[in-house]
């Protein structure tokens, strides 16, 4: 368990566009991860009010379900995302952090499903929800 | 009755473009992904233009998933508010410039965003057109669909929910 969660930490560094987001896997267990995206005044969606977008939100959120699937004891090969939906509670507050939370919390021999969440420090309130299907390859 | 003259050409282009490039480029997150539009009449294609930094599987390599529903959600954003406002282009009511100098119009919010991953994106420019299913006061929803070599060969669609700013002229429309 120990190597696959260091195995996964850096697969997420070796994302290019989880790099660019300066995300942060902060937390790896068997199914479950979770990963921090600072605040950038570059992923403002909203100049007047400095709300960060919901595309980059979406991002970490694509991120974390895949690194929640790749952490599952059933060791996938690989993954990639079939369909996420994202649901919009609430706009995050500027100038903090976002932090996701995945969990998969189920898995075939072909499919994973998976749910996150979204907070900024009003941990209480989430930001964002989703839920989606991810594939599962098969080790070579 | 005559009907009133049209206006050149290169009025209406301009304006319109003007009023399109203040809306884009006013939006950082837009910038930072390398989004640009193109537009003929009052019709937009979203160009996602390819950087090594987009890349989400770098053995593939494939784009970032995570990229390609932030570009469906920017052209479903952009369309939908492109729509809302463009009346208010024709008319004259909106100024470019006052646009261009920061004062953007309010966006639509983003209420739920569906994607559906049907092939992995290549690591080239992507291309995405949005279809305005409903667009009512408060609600709207919208289809949109990218695709890369082939237009007949999508790569990614989504559907979504937003809710719209009140009208600009503060009538119910």
């Amino acid at each position: 368990m120990v190597d696959k969660s260091g195995l996964a930490r850096q697969f997420i560094e070796a994302i290019p566009h989880a790099r660019a987001l300066a995300m942060e896997l902060t937390d790896i267990g068997e199914g479950t991860a979770v990963i921090r995206m600072p605040y950038d005044r570059r992923l403002v969606g909203d100049p007047k009010s400095g709300v960060i977008h919901g595309g980059a939100v979406s991002a970490v959120m694509d991120t974390c379900c895949g690194a929640a699937v790749m952490s599952h004891p059933s060791a996938p090969g690989g993954t990639a995302t079939i369909d996420l939906r994202i649901d919009y509670m609430r706009a995050a507050s500027p100038g903090q952090a976002i932090v996701t939370t995945a969990t998969c919390y189920h898995i075939t021999r072909n499919v994973a499903f998976v749910r996150a969440t979204a907070v900024d420090d009003d941990t209480e309130n989430p930001v964002a929800t989703a839920s989606g299907a991810f594939t599962v390859e098969q080790r070579f | 009755m005559s009907r009133k003259r049209p206006e050149p050409m290169q009025v209406v282009k301009q304006r319109r473009d003007a009023t399109l490039n203040a809306l884009v480029h006013g939006v950082p997150y837009i910038r930072f992904l390398g989004i640009e539009f193109d537009r003929r009449g009052d019709e937009l294609t979203g160009v996602l233009n390819f950087d090594d930094d987009l890349i989400g599987n770098p053995f593939l390599p494939a784009l970032h998933g995570g990229v390609t529903a932030a570009f469906l959600e920017v052209t479903s954003i952009i369309t939908l508010s492109w729509m809302h406002l463009f009346p208010h282009i024709e008319s004259g009511a909106i100024d470019p410039e006052d646009m261009a100098a920061g004062n953007l119009p309010r966006l639509p919010r983003t209420i739920d965003f569906t994607v559906d991953y049907l092939r992995s994106g290549l690591p080239r420019d992507a291309y995405a057109r949005a279809t305005v299913s409903r667009s009512g006061r408060r609600y709207a929803s919208v289809h949109v669909a990218a695709w890369q070599d082939h237009a007949d060969k999508l790569f990614a669609q989504a559907t979504g929910h937003f809710l719209m700013p009140p009208p600009l002229d503060g009538s119910g429309d």
